[in-house]
């Protein structure tokens, strides 16, 4: 389980930089997107959730973190959603609104020019 | 119960709110009336907070009175109060120089101020490292606002870099929390503090990469060598009034690195100890060498004004990562001087600008310019002041600084630091003799723009402000001999901390 979780957030966060690291916005946008969930995994693996052990008190069992996950992280995870569910509101309007004023989706604001760069990319 | 510590939020936040729904129904003159009250309000509450810590030394709040483990502590010392007036008084100046006009013009604009003086304020008295991430983001959304209302072409532009930059710097800034929280199951800085020093050795190795990734994540908010290049651009294509506020931004990573690095991986911190100064000290000065460069190089008076930001910014790591307290006073007043001085000059080069017409703050094209007695005159002091030439603010800022440099670092530092001062001096001579001085003595037929009372009060009360803290050097070094103290003394906070209970709520079994 660990590995399973471990290589998700690896694979995730890796294939976010790649496209952070691309040079059309909507790449960077997904790319932003992807490493926020990576990010989100982390914290929530960060709790060290168990199975069977719900964040929620039961009458009758000693209210220590041995019976129960801790119900932070998952609280914090809820948090950073929404900032991150946010942002990528903001940076999709940032977005239409430089293709409609500069008339390209190139993160310059500009199309690179082939010829100069020794053709093709 | 005090609820002092919890106002420099809260009354910006409740300005903010309150003038979103005024802006619907009402005239733009209501709007500036609440504004101008909602400042006053602040102003009052950060002098009494200044007032108030130099009495009590530290004030804890424990916000929903939930104990400090389990809560969001905010905690209140000398540095706090500081820089939470700092902020305040870079306002208001600001909130006047808006109000000449620009205001009219961004969606907004009232609102997203507040809210960012709410989310500033919060950053810099929380406790909390998660909170201390949920107010970077309310500043940064806010600024994201600010920066983009009404703006086109090559704003929009700068505007995709720094919002996208940013963006990805919280996600890493998640990323450390998320670490650090596995590791030592709190997120109170403090306490986090006292665990640091208690971890068993086989967790080491994660607290410091998470460590490592938080220290990374301050130096990209503070512009800190390899990850400042969304900033000169950022900041040159900001609204006037805006950019003069942004100055404090990069001041707020630094804050949180000072702030996070003396408390939580300072002395008592086993083997993590003193883990950022090591890195910051070479790559501080390699900031300023080419943030100096940038002043001389630059096409546009703005530009060069963002590389003063940088500059500042680089001397502060240099300041701060000396670790000593006389060099992190002379840090602390550097700091606010740095945030004034470089305001005004952002202010006057719009104003500049708007003189010049079509040839806007272009060096290069040497152009006339109507009415430049008054121009030229603040533009000098502002000058003398941020190059650190004798007797304004600067000067006494660096000569402190220089002061504290401990002997076996004291060849390379002076001459980094000195070398430095040289190349504003030249760079903004430059820019003065273009802009003022090598210029047509006849008049040219365009008449003068319409420069408002409002504008060159801002700029003046700017100014006032660095004259003020030449003045009171005295008193005011005083103070931030205090606060340098009060922050290497880590003990002191983990026992007030653990001391404070809640006074309404049963203690927890």
């Amino acid at each position: 389980m660990e590995f399973a979780i471990a290589s998700a957030i690896g694979v995730l966060a890796a294939s976010g930089i790649y496209l952070l690291l691309r040079a059309r916005t909507f790449d960077v946008i997904l790319g932003l997107t992807l490493l926020s969930y990576a990010t989100n995994l982390l914290i929530f693996a960060a709790g060290r959730p168990v199975v069977g052990k719900p964040p929620v008190l039961r009458d009758g069992v000693a209210q220590t973190l041995a019976n129960y996950s801790d119900p932070l992280p998952q609280a914090l995870v809820l948090t950073a959603i929404v900032i991150a569910f946010a942002m990528t509101a903001v940076t999709v309007v940032v977005a239409m609104r430089e293709h409609a004023d500069l008339h390209t989706d190139h993160v310059d604001g500009e199309e690179p020019d082939d010829d100069a760069r020794g053709g093709g990319r | 119960m005090n609820h002092l510590p919890v106002l420099p939020v809260l009354v910006p936040l409740v300005t903010g709110a309150l003038l979103l729904l005024l802006e619907r129904r009402h005239r733009m003159s209501i709007q500036r009336i609440w504004a101008w009250l909602g400042m006053l309000a602040m102003l009052a509450v950060s002098v009494t907070l200044l007032v108030q810590v130099q009495r009590e030394d530290l004030l804890v709040y424990l916000l929903g009175d939930w104990p400090a483990k389990l809560g969001i502590t905010l905690m209140v010392d000398r540095l706090s109060a500081l820089m939470v007036l700092t902020t305040t008084l870079l306002a208001i100046p600001c909130l006047m120089y808006a109000c000449a006009g620009w205001d009219k013009r961004a969606l907004h604009f009232h609102a997203l101020f507040q809210m960012q003086l709410a989310g500033l304020n919060g950053a810099f008295l929380t406790g909390d490292l998660f909170n201390l991430f949920v107010f970077f983001e309310v500043m940064l959304i806010a600024s994201y606002g600010l920066l983009l209302s009404g703006a086109r072409g090559a704003r929009i532009k700068a505007g995709m870099h720094y919002v996208v930059f940013n963006i990805a710097a919280s996600v890493v800034f998640l990323m450390a929390l998320g670490l650090l929280y596995g590791m030592l199951g709190t997120l109170n800085m403090t306490e986090m503090a006292a665990r640091i020093a208690a971890a068993p050795p086989e967790r080491t190795m994660l607290i410091h990469a998470g460590a490592g990734l938080l220290l990374l994540v301050f130096c990209a908010k503070a512009a800190l060598l390899p990850l400042y290049l969304w900033l000169p651009e950022a900041y040159a294509r900001a609204p006037a009034a805006v950019a003069a506020l942004f100055t404090v931004m990069t001041k707020v990573g630094l804050y949180a690195i000072l702030r996070v690095y003396t408390l939580m991986f300072g002395e008592a911190a086993g083997p993590l100890a003193n883990l950022a100064w090591d890195w910051l000290l070479p790559a501080g000065a390699a900031t300023i060498v080419l943030a100096a460069l940038g002043v001389i190089g630059a096409p546009r008076l703005r530009i060069a004004v963002a590389y003063l930001v940088l500059l500042s910014a680089g001397t502060l790591f240099v300041a701060f990562s000396l670790a000593n307290p006389g060099a992190i006073s002379a840090g602390l007043y550097y700091l606010a001087h740095s945030v004034f001085v470089s305001a005004s000059l952002f202010l006057l080069a719009d104003i500049i600008q708007r003189h010049r017409g079509s040839n806007g703050d272009y060096l290069m094209p040497i152009a006339s310019m109507p009415n430049k007695t008054l121009p030229a005159a603040l533009f000098l002091v502002a000058a003398v002041s941020i190059a650190g030439l004798p007797p304004l603010s600067g000067f006494i800022g660096k000569l402190q600084l220089l002061n504290s440099v401990p002997e076996s670092q004291l060849a390379w530092i002076w001459a980094v630091i000195l070398g430095s001062s040289l190349m504003t001096i030249i760079g903004l001579s430059r820019s003065g003799t273009r802009l003022f001085w090598r210029i047509d003595a006849s008049p040219s037929d365009a008449e003068a723009p319409p420069v408002r009372r409002a504008e060159i009060g801002a700029v003046l009360l700017l100014l006032a402000y660095g004259i003020a803290m030449t003045v009171a050097a005295g008193p005011v070094l005083r103070y931030t001999n205090a606060a340098a103290a009060q922050l290497l003394d880590v003990d002191t906070y983990i026992q007030t901390l653990r001391q404070t209970d809640p006074q309404i709520r049963e203690p927890s079994p």
